[in-house]
C-alpha cells in the first residue's frame, strides 16, 4: 500500500470530492479540486460538482490522506478471491422442484 | 513498458487509470491535449463574458451567467484530469500565460453583437459537442469521466444559443440581419474547430491507436455540417458558403474550401483577439493573487490555532 503523494498548487492542497446524489445512496467520487482549507474545499466542491442539484451531501478528503492499493500488485492483491466460486449462490445446484431457495 | 501490449489493451477497450503503467508518449500526448482543452474552456469565458452586463433581458443574463460559470467548471474538471497524470496546475497555467501551450483558435474571434453570443452557443458549443462526445469513450479514465460531465452541460449551452438565435431570426428586419451576420462570422471558424484535414494532421494516427481519438477530424466535421445545415434552414438563415450543396447520393452536405491559411494565421497568434485574450487572462490571474494569498494565510493561521488548542 502506498500513500498518494501530496500535490501542491499555489500552496493549496488537492482534495478528493465525494457526493451523495440523493438520500439512500452512498457517496461517490466526483473529482478533485484545490483549496487552501477544508471549509473552502467544501464550498468549491458545491460550486464545482453540484451546480445542477447533483448532491445532497458532500465529503472532501485531502488527496494526500488517501491510501490506495498499488496497480502493480493488483493481481497478487486480489488473487485470494479468485478460487472461491463457492462464495456465490450460483455455485450450488438446486433441484427444480425446490422453491424459495 | 511493452508498447505493443499497451496498444492491445486500449484497443480491447480496457480503460487506463492514473497509476497504471503507460508509455511516455501516451502520457505526454494526454497532458498536452487535456491542458489545451482546459485552457480553451477558461479562455472561452471571455467572448461571452463581455456580454453579461449587456444581455437584452434578465432571463438571457441569468442564462449567460450560468453558461460562463459552466465554462469555468469545465476548465477545472479538465485541469484535475491533467493533474492525475502528474502535471502541476500552476505549471500548466504558466505555460498558457507564456504562450507555450495553446487553446482553441475559435476564441480569438470577437463577439461583436448580441447575436454573436447566440451564434457561439449554437455553433461553437454545437461543434464542441460533436468533438467531445467520442471523448467520453477515450481510453484514459479521468479524461473520459470529465467529458461525460462536460457533454451533459454543453447540451444546455447549445440549446440556449439556438433558442436565442431563433428569437432574433424571427424578429424585426434589423434583428434578422444581426442573426445572419453573426452566422456569417462564426460558420467558417466553427468548421475550423475540428482541426486540419486528416491528411495534414500528423498526430491523428497515433492518437487513434491509443484510443484517445475515435474519429478523424474530417468525419467529425462532416457530422457537424450534416446536423447544422438543416438547423440554419429552419431558422431561415443562409450559410455563407455559395458552394454548399447536398450530395444526393450520400445524403451528406458538401461545403466549399475551408481557408486553412486563416486557421494557420490565428494559430500562430495573428487572429483578431489573440493578444487581448491572453493579456486579459494574465491580468485576471495577477489581479487574483491577493485572494489566493489571503486564503492561504487564513488556512495557515487556522492550522496554527488548531495545533495550539490541541
Amino acid at each position: 500500500m502506498t500513500q498518494q503523494p501530496q500535490r501542491l498548487s499555489s500552496g493549496s492542497p488537492l482534495w478528493e470530492v465525494f457526493v451523495r446524489s440523493r438520500r439512500g445512496l452512498s457517496h461517490t467520487h466526483a473529482g478533485s479540486l484545490h483549496a487552501p482549507d477544508a471549509h473552502m474545499a467544501l464550498r468549491n466542491a458545491r460550486d464545482l460538482y453540484t451546480r445542477r442539484q447533483e448532491g445532497v451531501s458532500i465529503w472532501v478528503v485531502r488527496a494526500g490522506d488517501v491510501v490506495a492499493s498499488s496497480p502493480d500488485e493488483k493481481d497478487a492483491f486480489f488473487d485470494p478471491a479468485g478460487d472461491k466460486p463457492y462464495r456465490h449462490p450460483t455455485f450450488y445446484e438446486v433441484p427444480d422442484e425446490v422453491q424459495h431457495l | 513498458m511493452d508498447e505493443q501490449a499497451f496498444t492491445t489493451r486500449v484497443t480491447g477497450d480496457d480503460r487506463i487509470e492514473p497509476r497504471d503503467e503507460m508509455p511516455d508518449g501516451y502520457r505526454r500526448t494526454l497532458v498536452r491535449q487535456i491542458a489545451q482543452h482546459a485552457h480553451s474552456e477558461i479562455i472561452g469565458m471571455q467572448p461571452e463574458g463581455n456580454w453579461i452586463t449587456r444581455a437584452p433581458s434578465l432571463r438571457r443574463k441569468a442564462i449567460l451567467v450560468a453558461k460562463v460559470q459552466d465554462e469555468a467548471g469545465h476548465g477545472l474538471y479538465l485541469y484535475s484530469a491533467a493533474e492525475t497524470l502528474g502535471a502541476d496546475r500552476d505549471e500548466l497555467l504558466d505555460l498558457l500565460h507564456a504562450g507555450r501551450q495553446k487553446y482553441s483558435t475559435i476564441f480569438n474571434y470577437p463577439a461583436t453583437s448580441w447575436a454573436d453570443v447566440a451564434a457561439i452557443g449554437w455553433l461553437v458549443d454545437g461543434a464542441a459537442i460533436v468533438n467531445q462526445v467520442p471523448l467520453t469513450r477515450c481510453s484514459y479514465g479521468p479524461y473520459a469521466r470529465a467529458m461525460v460531465r462536460i457533454c451533459k452541460e454543453e447540451s444546455f449551452h447549445q440549446r440556449q444559443g439556438f433558442e436565442a438565435m431563433s428569437v432574433l431570426a424571427a424578429g424585426s428586419p434589423a434583428q434578422r440581419r444581426m442573426a445572419q451576420e453573426a452566422l456569417d462570422r462564426w460558420w467558417w471558424p466553427a468548421l475550423m474547430m475540428f482541426g486540419p484535414s486528416d491528411v495534414d494532421s500528423p498526430n491523428s494516427a497515433q492518437s487513434m491507436a491509443w484510443g484517445i481519438k475515435r474519429f478523424s477530424n474530417d468525419e467529425l466535421r462532416q457530422r457537424f455540417v450534416d446536423a447544422t445545415v438543416p438547423q440554419a434552414e429552419f431558422l431561415g438563415l443562409t450559410m455563407p458558403d455559395p458552394d454548399l450543396r447536398r450530395d444526393e447520393e450520400t445524403g451528406h452536405y458538401r461545403t466549399g474550401q475551408i481557408d486553412w491559411s486563416e486557421f494557420a494565421a490565428v494559430m500562430k497568434g495573428d487572429g483578431p483577439c489573440n493578444r487581448e485574450r491572453l493579456a486579459r487572462r494574465v491580468a485576471a490571474h495577477d489581479d487574483g493573487a491577493w485572494v489566493r494569498e489571503a486564503a492561504a494565510a487564513y488556512a495557515a493561521k487556522h492550522v496554527v490555532a488548531h495545533e495550539v488548542a490541541a
